[in-house]
C-alpha cells in the first residue's frame, strides 16, 4: 500500500445553523478544502452521512454533492455507519489512495440534523431496532445503561461523569467553529434536567449541522498541494454485537478497542506515543469507555482523567482539544471527519489558543450506535 | 388624528402554577421558573372562549368610549382559537355588543399577532374615512400540547380596541408592520394543538421581526428608545421581550407595566394588546407607548400613541387589566386544569 497523507482540511462551524441546508454545508466544507490545497478537480469524493433520507428526506447523496461542488463526472458515494458515517468515508477515501486507484480523494462528513424530523427518533435507527428500540430504547436511556455498568463495576460517580463535560466545554469555548463556546462547572451539569438517568442534559452532546472534509493524496505527491502534510499511519475499523444485551460486558466497547489495536498495529506505535486523542463523547460516558478502550487511561480508571487534567489542554494526553462532540458539536455524519480536522490543525501547528504543544502523533476515534462500529485513525506530522 | 378611543381587557378569574404543570410531568418547576419566567397562567373555564373573551374586553372598550354600538363600522377578531372553524366569531360578539348588522366583521388569523392585525386594518378604515369607528380585538384560548415547554404559557384572554378620529384616548403617531415567509410555529388544519421549531421561534422568528419592525417605526418616527415611557413587546414567555426590549435600548422600567406575562401567560392573539391595556391603566397625558406585536409564520406590528388628556377621566370606566390579574382568582389543579382545557376523554 501506498503511504497517505491529508493535505488539506476544512469545516463549517458546527451549531443549529437555520440558514444552511444539507448541499449549502458539504459545499462550504468541501470548497475549503479543495481549495486551501488550489486543486480544481479530484479523483473521487466520499460523502459520509447518517440520516439525510429521514433527516430531509435527500438520499443518493453522491451525484448531488458532486454537482453543487462543481465536480458532476467525478464519481462520488455517499458512506454511512451510522455517528461514524464520517470517520468511515476516511477510511475508504483512505484505502482508494493507498490502494493506487486514485491519487486525490476528498473525504467528506455532512448531516443537517435541525429541519424538523424527530431527531431521538432517527438517531434511534442506529441501535437495534427489534430487541432495543421496540421496547422504548432511545440513544440517552443506552448510554444511562453503559454508565450504570459503569458506575457499577468501576465505581465511577455522577461527577465524574460531570468532569468530562466541564473539560470538553472548557475546550471548546476555544474554539470559534464550536457550537458551545462557553464554559461550564460541575453544578451547573449536576443541575441540569435529567435526560436519563444518571445521564443530564450537559452529560449530552447537542442536535447540530455541520460538515468538515480532508483531501488526501500519496504522502509523495503531498507537497504539490502543500508544505504541511500529515500522514495517515494508521485507519482501522472493528464491529461489535449491536445491542448491548448482546455484549460481553456493557461497560466495555470492544469494537473500540478492535479498532484501536488495529490502527496502533498498522502505526507502529502504542497509546503512550500519542500527543493528543479526539473520542467519540456523544454522551460523557462516552469519553470514558473510550479513553479505556484505546488505553489511554488504564481499564477502570477512565473516570478521573477529566478531574485530575491528565485529558486537559496541558495534561498528559490531551483527549477533545476542539471540544469534542458536546461542546464543538455533533452533526452525525460530520463528526469522524472534523474529528480528523482537529487533528490536521494540532499536527500543521494551526490550532491557535487549543495548541497541543509540538504535537507529533494524534488519534481520531469515532464510533456509530452504542459502539458497534468503531473507526480509529492515526495521523503523524511530517 | 385617529387614535384609541375605548379600550377594554378580559382575564379569566382561574389560574395554574408552574409549579402545578412541572410537578404532572416530573420537571424542576425552577428549572422554568428561572428559565422563562413564567410563575402561573390563566386557565380558561367551561363558559370561556375567544367569542366569550371578545365581548367581555369589547363592552368595556365601547363603555370607556361612550360611543353608541350602532356607529361601529367594522368588527375584527384575531385569535389562534376561533370556536369555530367556519362561521366567524365576529359574527356573534358583534350582535352581543349591539353592533351592526350594519357593520363589516371579519375573523382574523395570523399566529399571536392577529390581535394586532385586527388593530392595524381597524385603524386604516378609520383614517382612510370609510368607517367612523372600527372594533378590534384579539383575544385567544391558547393552545399548548400536554408536556410540551408551551403548555406552561398558553392562556386565555384578551383586549378590544376601538378606532376613531374623535376624541381619542391615544393618538396612533405611526404604524408599520414586517412580514416574511419564517415557518417557526404551527398548526395544521384538524390539529388540535400547535407545533413549533423549539429554538428556531426565537433568534430567526421573534427577535429577527420584533427588532426590525420597532426599528422601522422608530426610524420613521424619528423617536428614540429614551422619549418612550413604555414600551410592550410580544410575551411567548417572560424571557424574550425582556431580551429584545433590552437590545433595542429600552429600559426594564419602560417594559415592565405592561409585562404581565409571568402571572397571565402568553394568551397568543391577545398578548401585547392586553399589555398594552396594563398600560392604558397607567399612562399620563402626552406620554409616549410602543406597541410591537409578534406573530410567528412570521411577522411584526408595531404602533407609537400618544395618551391624550381623555385616558385619565375615561379608564376608571371598566376594570383595569391588574385589577384582573391581582383580583379574585382561584388556582386549579392540574386534574382540574385538564377538565376545564377537555384534555380529558367523556363520554357525550
Amino acid at each position: 500500500m501506498r503511504e497517505v497523507a491529508i493535505v488539506a482540511a476544512g469545516m463549517t462551524r458546527f451549531g443549529e445553523l437555520w440558514g444552511a441546508s444539507l448541499r449549502d454545508l458539504f459545499v462550504e466544507a468541501a470548497q475549503q478544502t479543495v481549495e486551501s490545497a488550489g486543486a480544481d478537480r479530484v479523483d473521487a469524493i466520499y460523502v459520509g452521512n447518517m440520516s439525510a433520507g429521514q433527516f430531509v428526506g435527500q438520499e443518493h447523496l453522491g451525484p448531488l454533492m458532486a454537482d453543487h461542488l462543481g465536480m458532476a463526472g467525478v464519481p462520488c458515494i455517499r458512506v454511512e455507519s451510522a455517528c461514524a458515517s464520517g470517520g468511515v468515508a476516511l477510511r475508504t477515501a483512505f484505502l482508494e489512495v493507498a490502494s493506487g486507484a486514485s491519487d486525490l480523494v476528498l473525504a467528506a462528513g455532512v448531516e443537517k440534523m435541525t429541519d424538523g424530523a424527530d431527531v431521538t427518533e432517527v438517531l434511534a435507527t442506529a441501535s437495534d431496532q427489534e430487541t432495543e428500540v421496540y421496547h422504548g430504547a432511545t440513544f440517552p436511556a443506552l448510554y444511562a445503561m453503559i454508565a450504570r455498568a459503569h458506575m457499577l463495576s468501576h465505581g465511577t460517580t455522577e461527577e465524574d461523569l460531570a468532569w468530562v463535560s466541564v473539560k470538553n466545554h472548557h475546550h471548546g469555548a476555544l474554539n470559534e467553529r464550536a457550537q458551545f463556546r462557553r464554559e461550564v462547572t460541575t453544578d451547573q451539569v449536576l443541575g441540569s434536567a435529567l435526560v436519563s438517568e444518571p445521564l443530564r442534559l450537559l452529560h449530552c452532546s447537542p442536535v447540530s449541522d455541520g460538515a468538515a472534509a480532508v483531501l488526501l493524496c500519496p504522502l509523495d505527491q503531498a507537497a504539490q498541494y502543500t508544505k504541511t502534510p500529515v500522514a495517515i499511519r494508521g485507519a482501522a475499523m472493528a464491529t461489535a454485537a449491536m445491542a448491548l444485551a448482546d455484549r460481553r460486558d456493557i461497560s466495555f466497547l470492544d469494537a473500540v478497542a478492535l479498532s484501536g489495536a488495529k490502527a496502533y498495529e498498522m502505526a507502529g506505535i502504542g497509546p503512550e506515543q500519542l500527543d493528543l486523542a479526539e473520542v467519540h463523547d456523544c454522551f460523557s460516558i462516552a469519553e470514558i469507555c473510550c479513553i479505556e478502550a484505546l488505553g489511554l487511561a488504564p481499564p477502570g480508571q477512565g473516570r478521573h482523567c477529566a478531574r485530575t487534567g491528565e485529558t486537559g489542554l496541558g495534561g498528559r494526553i490531551p483527549v477533545n482539544t476542539s471540544g469534542g462532540l458536546k461542546s464543538k458539536g455533533h452533526p452525525v455524519g460530520a463528526t469522524g471527519v472534523a474529528q480528523v480536522v482537529e487533528l490536521f490543525e494540532q499536527l500543521t501547528g494551526a490550532a491557535g489558543a487549543r495548541q497541543v504543544p509540538d504535537a507529533e502523533f494524534g488519534l481520531a476515534q469515532n464510533m456509530g450506535g452504542t459502539g458497534a462500529s468503531s473507526v480509529v485513525h492515526i495521523l503523524q506530522a511530517v | 388624528m385617529a387614535g384609541i378611543a375605548g379600550y377594554g381587557a378580559f382575564i379569566p378569574r382561574r389560574r395554574i402554577t408552574t409549579e402545578e404543570i412541572a410537578r404532572q410531568w416530573g420537571k424542576d418547576p425552577g428549572t422554568i421558573q428561572r428559565g422563562l419566567l413564567l410563575q402561573e397562567k390563566s386557565v380558561p373555564g367551561f363558559d370561556e372562549d375567544t367569542i366569550t373573551i371578545s365581548v367581555a374586553a369589547g363592552r368595556s372598550a365601547l363603555a370607556r368610549s361612550g360611543v353608541s354600538p350602532s356607529r361601529v363600522g367594522a368588527l375584527y377578531i384575531g385569535s389562534e382559537s376561533h370556536p369555530y372553524a367556519v362561521k366567524p366569531s365576529g359574527t356573534v360578539v358583534a350582535e352581543a355588543l349591539g353592533i351592526g348588522p350594519d357593520v363589516h366583521v371579519a375573523d382574523f388569523e395570523f399566529a399571536c399577532k392577529a390581535g394586532t392585525e385586527a388593530m392595524f386594518v381597524a385603524l386604516a378604515l378609520v383614517e382612510s374615512k370609510r368607517v367612523d369607528y372600527a372594533l378590534a380585538i384579539g383575544a385567544d384560548t391558547s393552545q399548548g400540547a400536554p408536556d410540551d415547554a408551551l403548555e406552561f404559557s398558553a392562556s386565555a384572554g384578551g383586549a378590544a380596541y376601538l378606532f376613531g378620529r374623535d376624541d381619542p384616548l391615544a393618538e396612533v403617531v405611526e404604524a408599520v408592520s414586517y412580514t416574511t415567509d419564517t415557518p417557526d410555529f404551527w398548526r395544521r388544519e384538524g390539529e388540535f394543538y400547535p407545533r413549533h421549531g423549539g429554538r428556531f421561534t426565537g433568534e430567526p422568528a421573534y427577535f429577527k421581526h420584533v427588532t426590525a419592525a420597532t426599528s422601522r417605526i422608530l426610524e420613521k418616527t424619528g423617536l428614540e428608545p429614551g422619549d418612550f415611557r413604555f414600551a410592550v413587546f410580544h410575551m411567548p414567555n417572560g424571557k424574550f421581550p425582556l431580551s429584545v426590549g433590552k437590545a433595542l435600548g429600552f429600559t426594564r422600567q419602560q417594559i415592565e407595566p405592561g409585562w404581565i406575562v409571568p402571572t397571565m401567560g402568553n394568551t397568543y392573539s391577545g398578548s401585547s394588546p392586553t399589555g398594552l391595556a396594563a398600560v392604558l391603566d397607567l399612562a399620563d397625558p402626552d406620554d409616549l407607548i410602543l406597541i410591537t406585536s409578534f406573530g410567528s409564520g412570521a411577522g411584526s406590528d408595531s404602533f407609537v400613541l400618544r395618551a391624550t388628556g381623555l385616558l385619565p377621566q375615561r379608564r376608571g370606566l371598566a376594570p383595569s387589566v391588574r385589577s384582573m390579574l391581582d383580583g379574585q382568582h382561584r388556582y386549579v389543579t392540574y386534574g382540574e386544569y385538564a377538565k376545564y382545557r377537555e384534555k380529558i376523554i367523556v363520554n357525550d
